[in-house]
């Protein structure tokens, strides 16, 4: 929203107030944010161990860290879980808004069930699920013993598939979010739109995929940025649920940085784990960042 | 659009009024194929939401035996509060043998303020962004934004040196200074989002009247800016009382939250993992953010449709 | 009457708090059920002394728990003590000034005269000074044998090595999992550089992680090594279980065979109850070599500006190697105590066994003295994926080692 004073010449004492205002806000931006990943950027380039220390060795520590399997591994899975984790959230989130807005009865208690694991942190849900998941009391206990003898299903040990049982974990504690905003979307569209497309005789799932997603958005961007903020920073589950095993399978990148900077009290390299992931994210964020917030004073 | 469509419709709840009904196509009355579709497909989703729950539950209230040859779908056959008692004030983590009970204060104390102080400082900075833009305000709020990606484990150290020089490392004010800053790029994005869909003529008939930048937030804006409000709360509370890394990090054994104190419980192993206390020690976690919710969960909602719709 | 009793009520307040009851932090990882009870013998003693231990637990292991002591010493906000293993992991917090010298003490109370073996001590200095107070000696070269897995296999209990890998399929036809290793990357670290010594003797040990020497690393030595790691990996396949403990309870109920895992491992079997020699076999060196090795636990002291923090710190010190303390901690964690001139009558066969190499000096130092953390992660990470991935050839993985071997300092 433009007010008055941006069109005027500026001067530093116009908005005085808003100013004084903002000042933890421009504290975080500056000494926070871009000072601290100033401070992580240049400190990436020495060899700090346990103490950072100014001691440059220029692109070792990259160097290393593309040499090391781990990290390679690292990259894979969070590919993989990332681009499964956004297709499904979206989907899973936009089927179950478009159910719930069909003026259904008990939404309020079926948005409860679905929205209440996104109370519960990342350790809790990783504990559950480890828990359910168990190949010996879980999932695939229960089936067996149903009758079923050679029923598999056991994602936490076996490395092909634990990614698979991170993303149901991680599913099961995000979705009900991305149902809320899509529904919150959904419900922002005008009635007379729907009223028209009836009226046209158009189907429903062609109003749905032509008209009403595109009228939202702002939404999905939104919610895009939040499930992309939520994927790179995965750590919490993993180490809740399998510790990054077996082997590599399910390590993220997140983790990377963390035990290197910490147990392997090698500061230097997770320093330069943690600047490639900051610049994957900086080239995906800051154009859409600049284009949605930061352009002339757009309205909203 | 959205707002322009609300500005028309009403003051008191600008955006809200227009959002909380459903829109869909009407639906046919009989029990129609249709229907079946709907109800089933949300009944199948609910039983993947609700099985880790009731999981949890009724691990908690078995006995060890019965977990060892049991599945973990059988209801209790001898239902038993031990393991809840336990996990509340008896597990042992290392010498200290009080369960989480500590830890629930602990929590408690670091989230009022944390949430508090957060929160007053993002709609602060939402109301200026929104409504007194000055030179320069929103590049620092992209850099914001952009800092809502950067993982944590990255902001550590950096993080150590500020509260270091500060003076406040290992004080109950750092760690709120540190969930003030992480909670300040989504709570500001709400905030100036929903500030933004103010109809700008109140805005103005305020600036004729003579009120000023304060004035204006305290009269105006947070009156009516309840559901966001309470959006951001939820928000606040459930990730500070969630949090793990930083309560380990930058505080000290003594002020320990709830959730270092699970990890130690459910991490210190003393022969056999006891799963129904570490399951009662889980759910007594996620109480607090789980009561929070359910009571104000429609609140939720209506301000997530508020804040987040517009982008 | 009121008055009077209230007046002796503050008497005794106030007189204790003149004794000086400082309350000193300490914080350790020490959370399973025999250390949590070893640490208690301390937090005892310490008491005794008119201080006040209060404990700082992180459970999770080193690796969850140094990061947070680490933080809080360069934040400024240090702890009374705190563990570490000796060596290199608290070099640089040394070297920047952030911990407290004690040579002065160490003088006084003659450390150097009852500290065994005296290298123990070593790893405690810095440029001639001490810096850190070791309480034990902790050996990682133990395989646990569990006498009721074998009974039920029908096969006598192995004496070697060689012997346990024969019996692997017995062991498996009776529905057991021959070897048990826990999930921790340390773990499996930890049984490699057991195999090491024991495989190719002390010599290739200590040529790889002493003078790093990357051709040997890359010989044939070290390929029988990862052979007999090869075989380690199969008979580990389906242990399913993360913590160490819980694989060492896997060997007291009999579930598992055996175990490779430290002389900490002897704490579980006490707790629960097992007698050494009748329920459970130890094979120091896995019984082909026997040796050793000597590492164990110190506890380092912070600088703090209080006055009474500091006398207390002392007053800990102290009392961690007082004669007493040492016997009781040690018996209840299964470790060897740094004192030479204490009695162990009360030891059990196992730590006999220990006793006696030790005092043949068999010994080696333990790798996470030898390398740095670095080092140690990055073989941490090749073992986990060794040991998770049966396609992964012992020849791949040694070349990995060699790479890894080469680049460290």
């Amino acid at each position: 929203m433009a007010t008055d004073a941006s069109r005027r010449p500026n001067s530093l004492f116009r908005n005085l107030n808003a100013k004084i205002a903002s000042i933890p806000m421009i504290f975080t931006a500056l000494v926070v944010f871009v000072g601290g990943t100033i401070w992580t950027v240049v400190y990436s380039f020495t060899n700090s161990r346990l103490l950072p220390r100014l001691n440059f060795v220029g692109l070792d520590q990259y160097e290393r860290l593309w040499t090391t399997p781990r990290w390679i591994a690292s990259i894979q899975n969070l590919l993989i879980y990332g681009t499964l984790s956004l297709i499904f959230s979206l989907l899973i989130g936009f089927l179950l808004a478009a159910l719930l807005d069909q003026k259904i009865r008990f939404e309020n208690t079926f948005r409860t069930i679905i929205l209440y694991p996104f109370a519960l942190s990342f350790i809790v849900t990783g504990l559950v699920w480890q828990w359910l998941l168990n190949p010996d009391f879980g999932v695939q206990h229960f089936v067996r013993s149903l009758g079923w003898e050679t029923f598999t299903f056991n994602p936490l040990y076996d490395q092909s598939i634990v990614i698979y049982g991170i993303l149901i974990a991680g599913l099961w504690q995000g979705t009900g979010l991305v149902m809320c905003l899509m529904l919150a979307g959904l419900r922002g569209i005008d009635e007379d739109i729907w009223k028209a497309a009836r009226v046209d005789g158009i189907p429903m799932w062609k109003t749905y995929l032509f008209i009403v997603i595109p009228m939202m958005r702002p939404v999905f961007v939104t919610t895009l940025v939040i499930i992309a903020s939520g994927i790179v920073r995965i750590y919490d589950l993993v180490v809740a649920q399998t510790s990054g095993g077996p082997g590599f399978a399910s390590e993220v990148p997140a983790k990377y940085v963390y035990d290197y900077m910490f147990s392997a009290q090698n500061l230097g390299q997770g320093f330069a784990a943690s600047t490639m992931m900051l610049l994957t994210v900086m080239i995906v964020v800051v154009p859409w960042a600049y284009l949605e917030f930061g352009g002339r004073n757009k309205r909203g | 659009m959205a707002d322009v469509r609300a500005a028309a419709v009403g003051q008191a709840d600008p955006v809200v009024a227009g959002l909380v009904e459903p829109s869909g196509p009407r639906p046919r009355r009989a029990l129609s194929r249709r229907n079946i579709v709907i109800y089933g497909t949300l009944l199948l989703f609910s039983v993947y939401y609700l099985m880790p729950l009731y999981v949890m539950i009724v691990t908690s209230l078995k006995g060890m035996p019965e977990i060892r040859f049991g599945n973990v779908f059988a209801p209790p056959v001898e239902i038993t509060f031990e393991p809840w008692v336990k996990a509340w004030s008896t597990a042992c983590t290392g010498l200290n043998c009080d369960g989480l009970s500590r830890g629930f204060w602990n929590s408690v104390r670091i989230t009022v303020p944390s949430v508090i102080i957060s929160i007053l400082i993002a709609s602060v900075n939402g109301y200026a962004l929104a409504n007194w833009r000055f030179k320069g305000a929103n590049i620092f709020f992209t850099i914001l934004i952009v800092g809502a990606f950067i993982p944590y484990q990255v902001m550590i150290y950096p993080i150590v040196i500020i509260l270091r020089e500060m003076g406040v490392y290992g004080t109950l004010t750092g760690l709120v200074i540190v969930h003030t800053i992480f909670g300040m790029p989504i709570n500001t994005l709400l905030f100036r989002n929903y500030f933004a869909s103010v109809p700008e003529e109140l805005f103005k008939a305020a600036r004729v009247d003579g009120a000023g930048f304060w004035a204006i937030y305290f009269r105006i804006m947070l009156p009516m800016s309840l559901p966001i409000f309470v959006v951001s709360m939820i928000i606040q509370v459930t990730g500070i009382w969630n949090d793990f890394l930083f309560g380990v990090v930058y505080t000290r054994p003594e002020t320990y939250p709830m959730t270092v104190q699970l990890n130690n419980i459910v991490n210190s192993v003393q022969g056999v993992k006891e799963y129904n206390v570490n399951m009662a020690a889980t759910l007594l976690t996620g109480l607090v953010p789980l009561v929070i919710y359910f009571i104000s969960g429609k609140l939720f909602v209506r301000g997530i449709a508020a804040g987040a719709v517009k982008g | 009457m009121r008055l009077r009793f209230l007046a002796a009520a503050l008497a005794s307040v106030s007189f204790t708090s003149l004794a000086s009851a400082t309350d000193l932090e300490v914080t350790h990882w020490w959370t399973s059920g025999g250390e949590a009870a070893a640490v208690a013998e301390f937090a005892k003693a310490f008491d005794a002394t008119g201080n006040k231990w209060v404990d700082g637990a992180i459970a999770g292991g080193g690796n969850t728990a140094r990061p947070v002591f680490i933080s809080r010493i360069t934040g400024g906000d240090p702890m009374g003590a705190t563990q570490f293993n000796h060596g290199r992991q608290a070099e640089e917090l040394v070297e920047a000034g952030l911990m407290r010298d004690f040579t002065e003490l160490a003088e006084k109370e003659g450390w150097k005269n009852f500290i065994r073996p005296v290298s123990l001590l070593d790893g405690c200095t810095k440029d001639g000074k001490i810096y850190c107070v070791p309480i034990n000696i902790h050996s990682w070269q133990w395989l646990w044998l569990s006498h009721k897995a074998f009974e039920d296999a029908g096969v006598p209990v192995p004496k070697n090595w060689d012997e346990f890998v024969a019996a692997a399929p017995a062991l498996e036809k009776a529905g057991k999992t021959p070897l048990a290793i826990g999930g921790q990357p340390w773990q499996r670290t930890g049984v490699f550089n057991v195999l090491i010594p024991a495989i190719a003797g002390k010599d290739v040990f200590l040529k790889v992680y002493q003078d790093k020497d990357e051709t040997v690393a890359a010989g044939p030595e070290i390929a029988k090594v990862f052979k007999a790691a090869d075989d380690a990996r199969r008979m580990a396949a389906k242990s399913n279980v993360q913590d160490w403990n819980q694989a060492t309870n896997l060997v007291i109920t009999g579930q598992a065979g055996g175990q490779i895992m430290g002389d900490w491992a002897q704490g579980e079997f006490q707790v629960a109850g097992q007698v050494a020699g009748k329920d459970y076999s130890c094979l120091p060196g896995l019984g082909v070599n026997e040796l050793i090795s000597v590492g164990g636990d110190a506890f380092y002291f912070p600088i703090m500006k209080d006055e009474a923090k500091a006398k207390a710190q002392e007053a800990l010190a102290s009392v961690m190697l007082s004669p007493a303390t040492q016997v009781a901690f040690n018996l209840k964690k299964g470790s060897v105590p740094v004192r030479g001139d204490v009695d162990l009558a009360a030891a059990n066969d196992c730590m006999k066994k220990g006793l006696d190499i030790l005092a043949k000096d068999n010994t080696i130092p333990d790798p996470p003295r030898l390398n740095t953390e670095d080092t140690n992660n990055q073989l941490n990470d090749l073992f986990v994926a060794f040991f998770a991935t049966p396609s992964m050839t012992p020849e791949e993985a040694q070349k990995r080692y060699a790479e890894i071997i080469a680049n460290a300092d």
